[in-house]
C-alpha cells in the first residue's frame, strides 16, 4: 500500500491525504459535507445510493469509490448534481411509510435528515407498492422490510467487517418501473430506483433466519428503522434516551460505546439502559457489547453491617482473588493493598498472560507488543493468527482478520487445533491449519521459515529450519495435448487418408518438490504447499501476527515468547496480542500477581471466603462496570475512560480502602496514580478525552508507553509437542457473546454454560455428559452443538466464575479429559 | 403595525377629552348639602327603576341573565384549553394515539409520559399514558403537535378533585366507547385548517 502524501482540492479547500484514499473519506476528514447513505468507513463502497456524486476535474464520479490523485479538483455541488440528489431522495421517499411517529429511528433517521437537507418538498414519482413482511431474523434482529431502503449497509458491514456474511439482497418481486421515467428522470436516480425496486434484504442462507453471531452491527448501521434490536422495538424514542459514552467491559477490545438510558416506565422512575449504540464508522461491536448491557447491580443501598464485615474480612485476608473485569483504578487499589498489607493477589485469568508478557518483554527488549489491531486493519495484507480461537476469543481480532481479507485483498493463516468453518469463509486466500494442541511452536517456526529474512536469523535457527526441508517426489497429473494420427476412409471416394488430431491426455508425472515437514506436522498439505503459498504471498507487503491466549498458558510459553519476538524481528511482522479477558492488560501491568491462593480469601467477583460481588449475590455489593467511572486498558494498548451509566447506591472498593486508611476521596482520584513506570501517564480522569475525530482518529484516553526492558540473549529452543494420552481433549473457550458472569446475566444473551462440540461430536456424546479432568475434578454439563466447530476437541466455557473452570484446567487452555455419558 | 403610538408616554399631549363633572364639594358643609339634596329629590328611585324592571322581567317574564352555576354552565369557546381529551377513530373506535411521543417531547412542563410496546399485531401500542396535571400549564403544544389529532384540549375546566391523578390517565381522557357518536372534532390548536386541501401538494400514488 502506497503511503504517498498528496494534496487535493475540495470546494476550494486544500486537503492533505494519502494516495488511494477515497475522496469521501478525505472530505469527511476535512470537515466537508458530502451526502452519502450507503458508504461505511472501513468497508468497501457499495454504490447503492449514489448520493455522493461529485465532480472531479469536470467529470462526474462517486466520492465513495473515487480514489484521490495528486492535484485533483473536486466540486461537491453543482446545479445538476443537486437535481440528481434531490431526485434520488424523492425516489427513496416513494412508498416509504409516512408514520414516522411510530418508527424507532424517528429523530435520528438518515432518510428524514437527507429528505430535509436536500429540500424534497414534493413527489414526482410513483409505483405500486409491494407487500413486504416484517420478520424476526434471530433472537435479536428485527427486520421491517416496509421501511428498508436497500442501501445494503447491513450486507456490507456483515461481510466486510463482521465476517459472518449472513445477509444478502434478494428479489423483492416489485413491479417494473414505468418506461417513461427513463427519459424524464435524472440518470443516476433512475438507475438507483431500478435496482431498489428489484431487491430487498434477506438472510444469505436461504432461510427465514440468519445464522450469525448475533452481533447486531447491522441494526446499528441501518440508516432507517428497518433493522432494529427486537428488544428495543417500539419501547422508547431515541430523543428520550440519554447517551452515556463508555467503554465496553466484556472483553479486552475495550470498544467505545454509548449506553442509552431512560426512566424505566411510568410506574418506575429509576434509570435503565435501553440499548447500546456505537460509532459504527470507526468501531464495531460484538453481540456481548451490544446486547449484554443490563448487568448492573440494581437496587443496592448502603449496608453498614456488611461493610463492617467486609473491612474485617479485608484486614484478615491473606489472599484477594479477583476477576479482570475491573477498572485500572481498582487494580491499582488492589495492588496498594498488596504493597501495604502484604495480601496475595490471585487472578487465574491474567496470570499466564502476565508471565508470557514478561517473557516476551525480556526477549524483545520492550514491555509491550509493538502494534495494535487498528494498524493491522489499515495497513496489513497478510495476517496470521496463532493460538486464538478467532471466532470466540476476541471479536475485534476476528474483525481485523476478516477486514484485511476483504479490504486489503489480503491473505491469512489461521493456526488452531479446533476446526472452524467460519474462518475459511473470510477470504479466498485464508489457509487454516488444524494442528495438534501444543504445536504452536511449530507454527511460529513455520512463520520464520516462510517470512524471515535469513540474514537476520541466528545461524542455529536457520539450520534448524533447514532440517524441516526434504526433497521428495510427488505425482503430478498433467494434461498434455497429444497428436494422434488416424486412418480415415473417405466415404465418397473410398480413399484412405491419414488425419492427425490433437487429443488431450492426462499424464502422471513424478516431480521433485520441497517437502516442508513443518507444514506436515501442522496438518497442512505439504505436497502442494509451496505453490499455494506462492499464490497467497503474491503482491503482499505488510504482514501481521495475532498472538492468542493458547500461548500464554502453554507449558513452553517462554520459548514461544522468544519465538514471537524473533518472528517480529526477523520477519518484520506487526505483532499484536489478545489479552485474555476484559482488562487483562491493565491488571497484568498494574498488579503483581501471585500464583496460588493461601488462607483466608476475599473474592472480588470470584469465589472466596468473603465475596465482594457486583452480581448481587455476594456478602457485600459492589458496583458493576456500567455503574462505575474509571479507565480500562484495551488490547490496542490505550488507556480509555468509561463512565457510569446508572446510579449505584452502595459501597465501592474505594470506600473499603478508605476504611482501611488507604483510600482516596473518589475512585477516579486513583487515575493519576497509575504506575508511570509501566507505561501509564499521570493524568487526571477528568482530563481524558473520549470519542473519535472525523477522520476516525481515536481520541479516547492515551496510548500506553513502551518501556525499554533489558534484553536477554537467549535463542529459542527447538520445538517440542505435547503428548496427549487420553481419548478426549477439552479446550477452555467461551461461546460467542459470552465472556463472563455479567454477559450471562444480561437478558438478551442466552448461550448456555454447556459443553460445546461440533455437530458430529455432539451426536456421539448425547445430551448430557460428565467431564473428568486428568488433574482431578469433574463437571456435569449439557452438550450444546456449535455448528461452526469441526473435529473431536470439545469446548468448555469459563464464563461462570463459580464453576472454577480455571482451577480444573490449570493455566493451559487444553486438558486431557474423559467424557462419560450421563 | 407601528408601535409609535405606544412609545409616546407623555400623557396630555394625546387626544384626551376632559369631561365636565361640575364642581366638587369643597368642604364638609357642601358635602352634607349634596347628600340631602340628592336624597330629597329621590334620584335613587330613578336608578332603582331599572333594577325593578329587570327583576320583573327575570322573575316573571323568563328573561334571566345570570347562570345558576354549578347547575348551569356557559358554553366554552372552542379554542379554550382545559383538561385534555383523547379522541378515538370514528370508523373503528380504536384510539387515535399512535404513541409517537411528540407530545412528550414538546411538553415544556415535562408532564407527559407514555409507555409503549410492540403488540401482537406488530403495531406500536400505548400501554400507559399519563399527564401530570400538577405541572401542566395548559399551553396547548401537545394538541398542536399531535399528528393524529388524538390529544386535544377539551372543555373540562373545573380542575378540582380529591386527586389530580383522576384526570390524568389514558382511560380517563379517552372518549368512552359508548359515547363515540357524540365525539366532536376539535377545532382549536393544531386542528386542520379549513383550507388545508389547498395548501398541500398531493403525493402521486400508482394504484
Amino acid at each position: 500500500m502506497s503511503k504517498n502524501e498528496i494534496t487535493i482540492t475540495i470546494d476550494g479547500k486544500e486537503c492533505r491525504t494519502t494516495e488511494g484514499e477515497y475522496v469521501l473519506n478525505v472530505a469527511r476528514a476535512n470537515g466537508i459535507f458530502i451526502p452519502a447513505i450507503c458508504y461505511l468507513t472501513r468497508c468497501s463502497p457499495t454504490l447503492a445510493c449514489r448520493l455522493c456524486l461529485v465532480e472531479a476535474d469536470g467529470k462526474r464520479v462517486y466520492a465513495c469509490n473515487a480514489k484521490a490523485k495528486e492535484g485533483m479538483e473536486i466540486v461537491t455541488t453543482t446545479e445538476e448534481i443537486l437535481e440528481e440528489r434531490r431526485a434520488i431522495m424523492e425516489v427513496y421517499d416513494v412508498n416509504h411509510p409516512l408514520q414516522c411517529g411510530v418508527c424507532d429511528q424517528h429523530g435520528e433517521c438518515e432518510l428524514q435528515n437527507y429528505t430535509l437537507e436536500l429540500a424534497v418538498d414534493s413527489q414526482h414519482y410513483a409505483i405500486a407498492d409491494t407487500k413486504r413482511e416484517t420478520k424476526n431474523w434471530s433472537s435479536v434482529l428485527h427486520y421491517d422490510a416496509g421501511l428498508c431502503i436497500v442501501c445494503e449497509r447491513c450486507v456490507t458491514v456483515c461481510k466486510d467487517m463482521i465476517g459472518d456474511s449472513a445477509l444478502k439482497t434478494g428479489p423483492r418481486g416489485g413491479e417494473a418501473l414505468d418506461k417513461s421515467y427513463k427519459e424524464t428522470m435524472p440518470k443516476d436516480a433512475y438507475a438507483m430506483w431500478n435496482k431498489l425496486q428489484k431487491s430487498i434484504i434477506v438472510p444469505s442462507n436461504g432461510t427465514e433466519h440468519t445464522n450469525c453471531s448475533d452481533c447486531g452491527e447491522c441494526t446499528a448501521v441501518c440508516p432507517v428503522g428497518a433493522l432494529t434490536e427486537r428488544d428495543f422495538v417500539y419501547k422508547a424514542n431515541p430523543w428520550e434516551l440519554k447517551e452515556v459514552p463508555a467503554t465496553c467491559a466484556h472483553c479486552s477490545s475495550g470498544c467505545h460505546l454509548y449506553y442509552e438510558t431512560r426512566f424505566t416506565s411510568i410506574d418506575d422512575p429509576s434509570e435503565r439502559i435501553f440499548r447500546v449504540k456505537n460509532e459504527w464508522n470507526f468501531q464495531s461491536l460484538c453481540g456481548a457489547g451490544r446486547f449484554g448491557y443490563d448487568y448492573e447491580n440494581r437496587d443496592v443501598s448502603k449496608d453498614p453491617e456488611a461493610f463492617a464485615q467486609a473491612v474485617e474480612a479485608l484486614k484478615k485476608a491473606e489472599t484477594i482473588r479477583f476477576s479482570s473485569m475491573i477498572t485500572n483504578e481498582e487494580a491499582k487499589m488492589l495492588q496498594t493493598l498488596k504493597e501495604e498489607r502484604g495480601v496475595r493477589l490471585v487472578n487465574p485469568e491474567v496470570r499466564p498472560f502476565q508471565r508470557f508478557l514478561a517473557a516476551y518483554a525480556k526477549a524483545a527488549g520492550r514491555s509491550l507488543y509493538p502494534d495494535d489491531y487498528k494498524t493491522i486493519m489499515k495497513e496489513c495484507d497478510f495476517v496470521v493468527s496463532v493460538g486464538a480461537a478467532l471466532r470466540n476469543d476476541n471479536p475485534n481480532a476476528r474483525y481485523a482478520f476478516n477486514n484485511v481479507q476483504k479490504m486489503n485483498k489480503g491473505a491469512g493463516f489461521y493456526f488452531h487445533p479446533v476446526g472452524d468453518t467460519l474462518v475459511p469463509t473470510f477470504g479466498k486466500s485464508v489457509e487454516c491449519f488444524t494442528h495438534r494442541p501444543g504445536d504452536e511452536e511449530y507454527a511460529l517456526y513455520l512463520l520464520l521459515d516462510l517470512f524471515a529474512d535469513r540474514q537476520k536469523l541466528p545461524s542455529e535457527v536457520a539450520e534448524y529450519l533447514e532440517s524441516f526441508h526434504e526433497t521428495r517426489t510427488k505425482k503430478v497429473v498433467e494434461k498434455v495435448m497429444k497428436t494422434v494420427t488416424e486412418t480415415v476412409v473417405d466415404e465418397e471416394t473410398g480413399e484412405e487418408k491419414e488425419v492427425s488430431k490433437k487429443v488431450p491426455e492426462t499424464v502422471e508425472k513424478e516431480v521433485e518438490y520441497d517437502h516442508n515437514l513443518l507444514v506436515e506436522r501442522l496438518g497442512g498439505d505439504a505436497e502442494n504447499f509451496a505453490e499455494l503459498f506462492e499464490k497467497m504471498n503474491k503482491k503482499k507487503e505488510s504482514y501481521a501476527l495475532i498472538v492468542g491466549e493458547d500461548l500464554y498458558g502453554h507449558p513452553r510459553r517462554e520459548n514461544l515468547a522468544r519465538l514471537v519476538a524473533l518472528v517480529e524481528e526477523a520477519c518484520g511482522m506487526k505483532v499484536a496480542m489478545i489479552p485474555p479477558k476484559s482488562n487483562a492488560l491493565g491488571v497484568a501491568l498494574i498488579c503483581d500477581l501471585d500464583d496460588e491462593a493461601h488462607g483466608y480469601t476475599v473474592g472480588y467477583n470470584q469465589p472466596g471466603d468473603f465475596v465482594l460481588s457486583a452480581l448481587g449475590d455476594g456478602d457485600l455489593d459492589m458496583p458493576a462496570m456500567n455503574q462505575q467511572e474509571g479507565t480500562m486498558t484495551t488490547m490496542n494498548k490505550r488507556v480509555v475512560p468509561t463512565n457510569a451509566a446508572l446510579e449505584y447506591g452502595g459501597y465501592e472498593l474505594n470506600d473499603l480502602m478508605n476504611a482501611l486508611g488507604l483510600g482516596e476521596r473518589l475512585t477516579v482520584d486513583w487515575t493519576a496514580k497509575l504506575p508511570v513506570d509501566k507505561g501509564f501517564q499521570a493524568v487526571a480522569f477528568d482530563d481524558l478525552e473520549d470519542g473519535f475525530a472525523n477522520d476516525g482518529t481515536e481520541l479516547r484516553g492515551y496510548a500506553l508507553a513502551q518501556i525499554a526492558v533489558e534484553k536477554e540473549d537467549a535463542l529459542p529452543e527447538k520445538a517440542e509437542g505435547i503428548e496427549w494420552s487420553t481419548e478426549a481433549i477439552a479446550y477452555r473457550c467461551n461461546p460467542q457473546r459470552q465472556f463472563n458472569d455479567f454477559t450471562d446475566k444480561a437478558h438478551q444473551i442466552f448461550e448456555p454454560f454447556a459443553l460445546y462440540a461440533s455437530p458430529a461430536r455432539a451426536e456421539e456424546l448425547g445430551e448430557k455428559v460428565e467431564v473428568r479432568f486428568e488433574g482431578g475434578g469433574s463437571l456435569l454439563l449439557d452438550v450444546a452443538v456449535d455448528e461452526r466447530m469441526e473435529g473431536p476437541i470439545v469446548e468448555i466455557p469459563d464464563f461462570k466464575a463459580a464453576a472454577d473452570v480455571y482451577g480444573l484446567f490449570g493455566p493451559y487452555r487444553y486438558a486431557n479429559v474423559t467424557i462419560k455419558k450421563v | 403595525m407601528s408601535l409609535e403610538q405606544f412609545k409616546n408616554r407623555n400623557v396630555g399631549t394625546q387626544n384626551y377629552v376632559m369631561l365636565d363633572l361640575g364642581k366638587e364639594p369643597a368642604n364638609n358643609w357642601e358635602k352634607f348639602k349634596q347628600v340631602v339634596r340628592r336624597s330629597v329629590k329621590l334620584e335613587l328611585f330613578t336608578g332603582l327603576k331599572v333594577t325593578f324592571r329587570e327583576m320583573i322581567k327575570a322573575l316573571f317574564m323568563g328573561e334571566m341573565h345570570t347562570v345558576k352555576y354549578p347547575f348551569e354552565k356557559l358554553p366554552i369557546a372552542p379554542r379554550y384549553r382545559a383538561i385534555h381529551e383523547m379522541k378515538r377513530l370514528l370508523e373503528s373506535g380504536h384510539y387515535r394515539c399512535i404513541g409517537c411521543g411528540l407530545c412528550e417531547k414538546i411538553c415544556i412542563a415535562n408532564c407527559i409520559r407514555m409507555d409503549t410496546r410492540y403488540d401482537e399485531n406488530q403495531r406500536k401500542e400505548v400501554s400507559e399514558y399519563t399527564i401530570n396535571f400538577g405541572r401542566c400549564i395548559f399551553c396547548g403544544y401537545c394538541a398542536e403537535v399531535c399528528p393524529e389529532l388524538a390529544i386535544v384540549h377539551g372543555g373540562r375546566y373545573e380542575v378540582s378533585s380529591e386527586q389530580r391523578a383522576s384526570f390524568a390517565l389514558f382511560e380517563d381522557m379517552l372518549t368512552p366507547i359508548d359515547k363515540l357518536t357524540e365525539q366532536k372534532e376539535y377545532p382549536g390548536f393544531g386542528a386542520v385548517s379549513p383550507d388545508a386541501d389547498k395548501k398541500i401538494k398531493k403525493t402521486p400514488l400508482a394504484y
